[in-house]
């Protein structure tokens, strides 16, 4: 199952390393990634495949949130299929 | 692959336009849990709606977290009560309503409809004790609301109905004094209700649907205020082509959200509500809308055409999107539930007969109105009968959800909090309709009703 993974806040070293240290550790896939830095803030979209998850999808999410608030940053993982529904016919 | 602008866009939409799925609702019908003990009727009904209703919060929740968009409300409707109790024989209903509260409370749902009763040719023994019963059920529970349907494009209006529920509101207002009449804000008074009504507090599961489905209900004032905040100036042709696009975006999302609840709870999909249903947040107001497309304040002259075309597109927008569309879908105006009403309202801008006006061309009717709290029983009467003659001669629902507000008048303020919201108190035209109440029986159905 496919999902995007999106990361937003203000930019500081090791954001990168330490989102994907968390994904690989549930056993998340990262597929692809995009960021960029705009006035400090920091934006980055991952594509990832999250079929060998170790936990339910919804736990992972829940996770990226927490671990998020605690680095100050906006994480969130949400399945493709919202992004299709809405942008695709 | 989706682009990096589009999933900004609906990120944004999310966190900054409040775009949300308003209510995840499961229609439960309680028909086998007729009998002719009440006690046992009520424990039927409690363990029905635990055993289908009991994974909803649950999987609302999952639902939530896995697309990261979120579901307000978590709620279920059922078969009105007054076809359910018909056998018990019983003075007093209220042991259904404690038992659909307790039920409510057990599986986590904040609200549950259905506590109601279809009356719009003529009531039944049962419906007389239903309807009886509302002021004592609503103000010993907290989360069961109650409708009453008294009229309908077919069966024309129900006067003895009408004269009734006035007097029920003024009680039901009464008993919640202390509240701010809060019992009012929880019962509906209908004219052509629909079966498969995701909203509250009108929502009961009807005797055409089937024995347990989901309903969604999608909202998003905030987004299509956005929509056309970048066209502002622009003709109408651009206006209602902006809101055409947004409402097709939301609802693609409220119909993704309810095949997958369906999918995982087991039971049918229903319908997708496409209401723009406002909140009391900022950002999150119909009013705002009208605002936007170049009205100074909401009940300025031109509101009605403003609200009749943001109410057409959202449905044409809308209507594509989804595989089977229901309930209301239509705007809301809530005054107490949406920023913009309230100020509108509170400082005369805004007066009943506009609102009256307004919902000639959209969903559903006079919601949440705060009225002097001594209005007469005659005059409830006698607005409810007015919101009917415009849903029977219309074609179309309309409600009328009234608080008289006990020992406030004109200019005060009733909270209700939460989703409920704060609701001014408004002004009624003072001159009686005592008499007219007072005639009964039965306002014929209109002409146009005869159509095979």
């Amino acid at each position: 199952m496919r999902a995007i993974v999106t990361v937003i806040g203000k930019d500081k070293v090791g954001i990168i390393a330490s989102v994907c240290n968390l994904l690989a550790h549930y056993g998340v896939n990262v597929l692809d990634i995009s960021q960029t830095v705009l006035q400090e803030y920091f934006t980055m979209i991952m594509l990832v495949d999250a079929s060998a998850c170790s936990v339910p999808f919804a736990e992972l999410s829940r996770a990226l949130d927490a671990d998020g608030q605690k680095q100050g940053l906006q994480i969130r993982a949400q399945r493709e299929e919202v992004f299709n529904a809405m942008h695709r016919i | 692959m989706i682009q990096r602008n589009e999933i900004l866009q609906t990120i944004e939409m999310i966190d900054q336009q409040h775009l949300d799925i308003r209510t995840i609702t499961m229609g439960i019908s309680l028909l086998d849990c007729a009998d002719t003990d009440i006690g046992r009727s009520c424990t039927k009904v409690y363990d029905k709606i635990c055993r289908l209703a009991g994974n909803l919060v649950k999987t609302g929740e999952d639902i939530e977290a896995e697309f990261g968009i979120p579901i307000v409300n978590k709620r279920v409707s059922v078969t009105p009560i007054a076809l359910v109790g018909a056998a018990t024989g019983a003075k007093s209903y209220v042991p259904y309503a404690e038992a659909l509260d307790r039920a409510a409370k057990q599986i986590g749902v904040n609200f549950l409809g259905g506590f109601s009763a279809l009356v719009q040719k003529g009531m039944t023994e049962s419906d007389r004790v239903l309807i009886s019963s509302i002021p004592e059920a609503l103000s010993e529970t907290d989360f069961v609301c109650s409708s009453v349907n008294v009229g309908s494009t077919r069966a024309g209006i129900n006067m003895d109905a009408v004269a009734e529920m006035g007097r029920v509101i003024r009680r039901a207002a009464g008993l919640t004094a202390d509240q701010g009449g809060m019992a009012c804000a929880k019962l509906v008074v209908f004219c052509n209700a629909v079966e498969d009504n995701p909203f509250m507090a009108g929502a009961f599961h009807g005797v055409g649907e089937p024995e347990c489905e989901i309903h969604v209900g999608v909202s998003g004032p905030g987004v299509v205020e956005h929509a056309l905040k970048a066209v502002r100036g622009q003709s109408f042709d651009v206006a209602a082509e902006t809101i055409k696009k947004t409402a097709f975006r939301i609802t693609r999302m409220g119909q993704l959200v309810a095949q997958e609840a369906a999918h995982r709870l087991d039971v049918p999909f229903g319908i997708v509500d496409l209401s723009l249903a406002p909140t009391p947040a900022v950002g999150d107001s119909v009013a705002a809308i009208l605002e936007e497309l170049g009205l100074e304040s909401v009940g300025a002259p031109g509101t009605t055409a403003a609200l009749a075309m943001l109410n057409d597109a959202v449905k044409k927008g809308g209507v594509m999107a989804s595989s089977h569309v229901g309930g209301l879908s239509g705007a809301f105006i809530p005054v107490s539930e949406d920023a913009g009403m309230i100020a509108a309202a509170e400082n005369g801008k805004l007066t009943l007969e506009k609102l009256e006006a307004m919902t000639c061309v959209c969903s559903v009717g006079l919601d949440m109105i705060a009225v002097p709290g001594d209005t007469p029983a005659e005059t409830i009467s006698a607005v409810i009968a007015d919101e009917c003659a415009i849903g029977m001669v219309n074609n179309k629902t309309t409600a009328v959800r009234i608080i008289p507000a006990p020992g406030k008048t004109v200019g005060d303020r009733v909270d209700f909090g939460g989703l409920l919201g704060t609701a001014p108190v408004m002004p009624v035209n003072t001159c009686s309709p005592a008499e007219f109440i007072a005639r009964g029986g039965r306002i014929p159905a209109p002409l146009h009703s005869l159509k095979n």
